[in-house]
């Protein structure tokens, strides 16, 4: 069992990140994931690498882009607000096909928002966030060991298909201290003939590039591009299962809120109620398997959101709509405490009698 | 026979999509002459903006990246943070360097970030027909200026050497031009010295090459470089607004 160490979920990101080969750190400040950078200024000039607090978060997503150009893992990290900001990287690099780990400590929104924990960027995260036909892998940590083992998978994903991976936490995954165990097994990252790292006058030159001014070149490009996405759907969909076995009430929850619904679920089932739940770690692709083979027995599911309901989408999709779907949320910073979801399972299972 | 004059190796063997007396074409020659000239073709990374150069990775031989609009000297300092050894240049009209992308580039410039910038100020948005660029000149008429640029609406246009050269972080400024065979020859020298400052580390050139559009100007290509003389100059000067190694910038 290797040692465990006491880590905050946003410093377990970093080194989790420098573990996997990451090198190049570009970053704006902004609460809740100022600690990211910090770690970065700290460890990365000890160890030859790049820390660059840039002169904004669209600086920091194209200083990315420029790495992953020249085919090195590189990342960026920042809140709600400036995840804004660099949704028109987040869309180039997607056009562009170049990989990167970008993290979303989210924050209450919309506008300036608060700075307290919240999931009201699932939809921007899921479906890409800037514009243009693209998605990027999301992945979703419970809990610090998780924000750094999702890190360094986020990385290899990245690679493996050549795209962004998003860590999307929220204030509380970010905030939290956890022991964390930081024994991973990493493989080095795959061979980039494509990367711009010059020609050595020994090929012809590399072009990354996301313009196509012919429509059948730009449209044969966005087909092959979900062709792509469409394996990754089809391997890279995750999620825990917790007492869904016989359970007639699902809670879909991820992040924090998987966190407190678990605590409501015990108590649940203390009192005899059939409660499980299934917590997506890959939002996008969102676990709709997992979620569908369940319709058979579940008789009703509750969304647990720290949103107005936005993941509450993809599982009525994912169980094709048959069965109700009910929404227990807190938003603004705020967080559903156990009771609250205790209360709405409750109520669920008054509806399924 | 001997050869007098021949296609620089770093620039590819297709027609460039330019406008008959546009300046773009001098100046990728001159960049072109440049690369090969210092023999950097194999580990140099060019970055197009956005912009008429935007297809700028078509015509160079060298590794290239197409940025987005104002990014490209954030993409060049990744692509140089990543590979040192690497010569990094961007290429970058007015609209992309200094309206939309002005933070990327006084930032570039305030770290002093080792790359090369080739700033073409032709003070018009080329690519999307004609409008105001932020260094159109008062009283210019464009698509988006109509009337002619009016100041107390839309401010005055930037110089850009000249704002930057208040900042510590830059090593060499210089604006040239391309409208005679002296300037041109001149430009040449100017561009040389920014890739070798590069390859001597000393960090941010910037090269600002003031260009013509008779296209949106609706001139002739000859009455355009004409214009060069009579109205570009007087309000952006030549010269070397800033060069460190000889600290004989203005």
């Amino acid at each position: 069992m290797a040692e465990k160490v006491l880590m905050k979920g946003n410093e377990a990101i970093a080194e989790a990140a420098i573990m996997a080969g990451c090198r190049h750190y570009f970053g704006y400040p902004i609460t809740p994931q100022t600690e990211v950078a910090a770690y970065m200024a700290k460890r990365m000039p000890k160890i030859g690498g790049t820390f660059l607090q840039a002169e904004s978060e669209i600086a920091a997503i194209n200083m990315v882009y420029g790495v992953a150009s020249a085919g090195l893992r590189s990342m960026t990290s920042s809140s709600s607000p400036g995840i804004s900001l660099k949704g028109e990287g987040l869309s180039y690099m997607a056009g562009a096909d170049l990989p990167c780990l970008v993290v979303n400590v989210q924050r209450g929104g919309p506008g300036l928002g608060g700075i307290q924990p919240s999931q009201s960027d699932y939809f921007q995260a899921t479906r890409g966030g800037g514009h243009g036909d693209y998605h990027m892998i999301v992945l979703a940590p419970a809990s610090v060991q998780e924000m750094a083992e999702l890190t360094v998978k986020g990385f290899e994903l990245a690679d493996k298909y050549r795209m962004t991976s998003m860590i999307l936490a929220d204030g509380t995954m970010g905030q939290m201290m956890e022991p964390v165990s930081l024994d991973f097994d990493i493989a080095p990252p795959p061979e980039k003939p494509w990367a711009t790292t010059g020609t050595g006058m020994k090929r012809k030159h590399n072009i990354i590039n996301s313009l196509y001014l012919k429509p059948e070149e730009l449209e044969r490009g966005n087909f092959e591009r979900y062709k792509k996405y469409a394996e990754i759907e089809k391997n890279e969909a995750r999620a825990e299962e917790y007492l869904t076995e016989d359970a007639e009430i699902i809670i879909a929850a991820f992040g924090i809120a998987a966190r407190v619904s678990k605590n409501a679920i015990d108590a649940a089932r203390k009192e005899g109620i059939k409660v499980g739940m299934i917590r997506p770690i890959t939002l996008w692709p969102f676990p709709k398997e997992v979620f569908k083979k369940t319709t058979s027995t579940a008789k009703r599911y509750i969304s647990v959101e720290l949103s107005m309901g936005q993941m509450i989408e993809d599982v009525q999709i994912a169980t094709e709509f048959k069965a109700p779907v009910d929404l227990c949320n807190r938003v603004g910073g705020m967080i559903p405490d156990p009771d609250m979801v205790l209360e709405a399972i409750k109520k669920a299972a008054k509806e399924v009698k | 026979m001997a050869v007098v004059f021949d296609k620089p190796h770093a620039l590819c063997d297709v027609p460039f999509h330019y406008c008959p007396g546009c300046t773009h074409g001098i100046v990728h020659r001159l960049v072109a002459e440049v690369i090969d000239e210092l023999g950097i073709e194999g580990k140099t990374i060019g970055i197009a903006p956005v912009g008429c150069s935007v297809m700028a990775y078509d015509y160079f031989e060298c590794d290239m990246i197409e940025a987005a609009h104002g990014r490209a000297p954030a993409v060049a300092t990744g692509v140089k943070r990543a590979n040192p050894n690497n010569i990094v240049f961007t290429y970058q009209g007015d609209g992309d360097l200094a309206s939309i992308g002005t933070a990327e580039t006084v930032h570039a410039a305030a770290r002093n970030e080792n790359i090369t910038v080739i700033f073409i100020n032709n003070a018009i948005y080329g690519m999307t027909g004609g409008q105001m660029a932020p260094t159109s000149l008062p009283g210019q008429v464009t698509q988006t200026s109509p009337y002619g640029r009016d100041p107390k609406l839309c401010g005055y246009p930037v110089r850009v050497c000249e704002m930057l050269s208040e900042l510590e972080g830059p090593e060499y400024l210089e604006r040239v031009t391309v409208n005679s065979v002296k300037n041109v020859k001149n430009a040449k020298k100017a561009i040389k010295k920014a890739f070798q400052n590069q390859i001597d580390g000393k960090g941010f050139s910037l090269i600002e090459v003031v260009s013509s559009c008779p296209t949106n100007w609706g001139m002739t290509p000859e009455n355009a470089l004409k214009w060069i003389d009579t109205n570009m100059l007087p309000y952006y000067p030549l010269g070397v607004y800033k060069d460190r190694s000889n600290k004989e910038g203005k």
